[in-house]
């Protein structure tokens, strides 16, 4: 294992974090603030409770996992994309350490991040509503495999893109919108029946039920789904990432 | 002499169909510099991408000092320092941090204190805290360099190392190749400034089309196809070369002002001695005179020529 070049790569990553604190904290806990404004305090009073909870304290985990969903992608796609960009991928690609070094650094990086921005916004719903947590070694695992496996996905599409443009494609067009439809808002018990059915393809819903369910005890699905369909995510972005680097698929020639 | 990197039968067809390099067999003796030669597109940054681990060979092998750059690609890359032909840098780190950061990704232990030699060799000291943005061209390329060395590398490949930077800097350059010859780093250079390789290397390769065409003693190379010319300005002019001059092959220029004896090491054509008695004897007088030997850059415009 070459430790230098983990440490070395996970500390340059975090280093770029800090430089851009206002694109990287600030800016995500502003937004998330306003969702519990917004949706907590001035639309969320208006509202009746959701499976027993507030709705103010039900938005709660849904707006984590948005955050840490799409900040896991953007800076995982942004880290491995932005060398390429610039060519200094070189350096890396000519550097004693194994595709498996690479993945672990990159990906820790980013997962560590947006970890500490997940928290950093559950600690801030504090402020704003009134939280409980059943499950905490759950809902610490649910954050961490999250992040662990949407910052893989990152990966994959930092090294996809041949463009800034598709490296905001996807965190745009897809994530967020799977985020918002994924029940971040709501529960998907509250759809019609062929919405609820359509609901159940949208592989975030599984991830905010079980997150869900380590706040409140309840969620959209059971434990034991969210669990196995968050493994499963892990599973197949992992093999795409071996193919990645066994084809070396836009990173040699 | 012992090589230091042995390429063997090494071939690269690109997804597009271009065939870069065609069995390739080279071997980079320990502790020369090489200069790699060749016109764009004819193969020298494929090759040393391959080498490094940044193409991969449809065939053929590379070992460096033994270990297979693919099998064992940490052995091999831990003693390889690239530098390469784009200034492909970060933009917001420090200089310092950068370089400090290719030491560790090559599996060194922090070092500042070979940080400081590195960066106080290539004059970036005072550049140290300053966001590799703000560097100049020239400096960006140092750095490349200094990148290069962090990690103490045995063999380091510079990619047309000197290209954009003034002419002071490109001599400070050439000195620092140097002194890590002398302390026992195999160099590999790729370049266009032919005046570089003729001053640097100790043996050049030339390739073309993806074939090596040649590798040579630079100096043997030098000496084998280089032409040299005694010019002799007369004291008048002639219309024509005398027939006791025939053997020499000698040509008339500047209307008839001045006489040019092409000849090469092998004498074939009689020496300079016995040429100097027949002018005289043929009474011919000159008012001076002078010699001029084909450079690199004529012999590799010739060579490649001839090959094409």
């Amino acid at each position: 294992m070459n430790r230098h070049a983990v440490a070395a790569i996970y500390a340059f990553e975090m280093a770029r974090w800090r430089r851009t604190v206002m694109q990287s904290i600030i800016s995500p806990v502003l937004s998330t603030t306003l969702y519990f404004v917004v949706f907590g305090a001035a639309i969320g009073s208006h509202i009746p409770q959701v499976d027993g909870v507030s709705y103010g304290a039900f938005i709660v985990p849904g707006l984590i996992m948005l955050s840490v969903l799409t900040q896991s992608v953007s800076n995982a796609s942004f880290g491995i994309y932005f060398p390429r960009f610039t060519g200094s991928i070189y350096e890396l690609l000519s550097a004693p350490v194994s595709y498996v070094e690479v993945l672990l650094s990159y990906v820790g990086a980013a997962a560590t991040k947006s970890i500490i921005l997940g928290l950093i916004i559950l600690a801030t719903a504090t402020l704003f509503v009134p939280l409980r947590i059943d499950h905490p070694v759950w809902m610490l695992i649910f954050l961490v495999l999250t992040a662990f496996t949407f910052s893989l996905l990152g990966f994959i599409i930092g090294i996809w893109a041949d463009g800034f443009e598709k490296l905001q494609l996807v965190p745009l067009l897809i994530i967020t919108p799977l985020a918002f439809l994924g029940g971040s808002f709501y529960s998907i018990n509250m759809l019609p029946p062929l919405w609820r059915t359509i609901s159940l393809f949208n592989p975030v819903v599984y991830l905010i039920s079980g997150f869900r369910w380590s706040f409140y005890g309840q969620g959209d699905v059971s434990l034991e789904v969210s669990l196995l369909m968050t493994f499963g995510f892990l599973a197949l972005f992992i093999a795409i990432v071996a193919w990645i680097f066994r084809t070396g698929y836009r990173l040699k020639a | 002499m012992e090589a230091i990197i042995s390429i063997r039968s090494i071939s690269k067809t690109y997804a597009t169909g271009f065939k870069a390099l065609d069995q390739v067999d080279l071997d980079i003796r320990r502790g020369e510099i090489f200069a790699l030669l060749g016109p764009n597109g004819a193969g020298k940054t494929t090759l040393i991408s391959i080498v490094c681990g940044l193409v991969r060979a449809n065939t053929g092998q590379v070992l460096v000092d033994g270990h297979d750059n693919v099998a064992d690609y940490r052995a091999a890359r831990a003693m390889i320092g690239l530098v390469p032909q784009e200034l492909t840098t970060e933009a917001f780190e420090s200089v310092w941090d950068t370089v400090s950061f290719s030491r560790r990704l090559f599996g060194k232990a922090p070092d500042p204190a070979h940080i400081e030699k590195v960066l106080k060799d290539l004059s970036l000291w005072d550049k140290r805290h300053s966001r590799v943005m703000t560097l100049s061209g020239g400096m960006k390329r140092r750095l490349l360099i200094a990148k290069a060395l962090s990690h103490e590398p045995r063999i380091l490949f510079l990619d047309e190392p000197t290209a954009g930077v003034d002419v002071a800097l490109r001599a400070g350059m050439w000195d620092l190749v140097r002194s890590l010859r002398a302390s026992g780093v195999t160099i590999i250079l790729t370049t266009h400034y032919l005046e570089e390789a003729e001053e640097m290397a100790d043996r050049i390769g030339v390739i073309d089309k993806g074939r090596i065409v040649l590798v040579e003693d630079k100096t043997a190379l030098m000496r084998k196809l280089g032409r040299k010319q005694l010019i002799l300005q007369l004291a008048q002019p002639l219309e024509e070369v005398p027939t006791a001059l025939a053997r020499y092959h000698l040509e008339l220029a500047n209307g008839g002002t001045e006489l040019i004896y092409s000849y090469d090491d092998k004498g074939e054509r009689g020496s300079l001695a016995e040429l100097l008695q027949d002018l005289g004897r043929a009474q011919i007088v000159f008012r001076d005179l002078h010699t001029t030997q084909s450079s690199l850059e004529e012999i590799f415009v010739e060579l490649i020529g001839t090959k094409r």
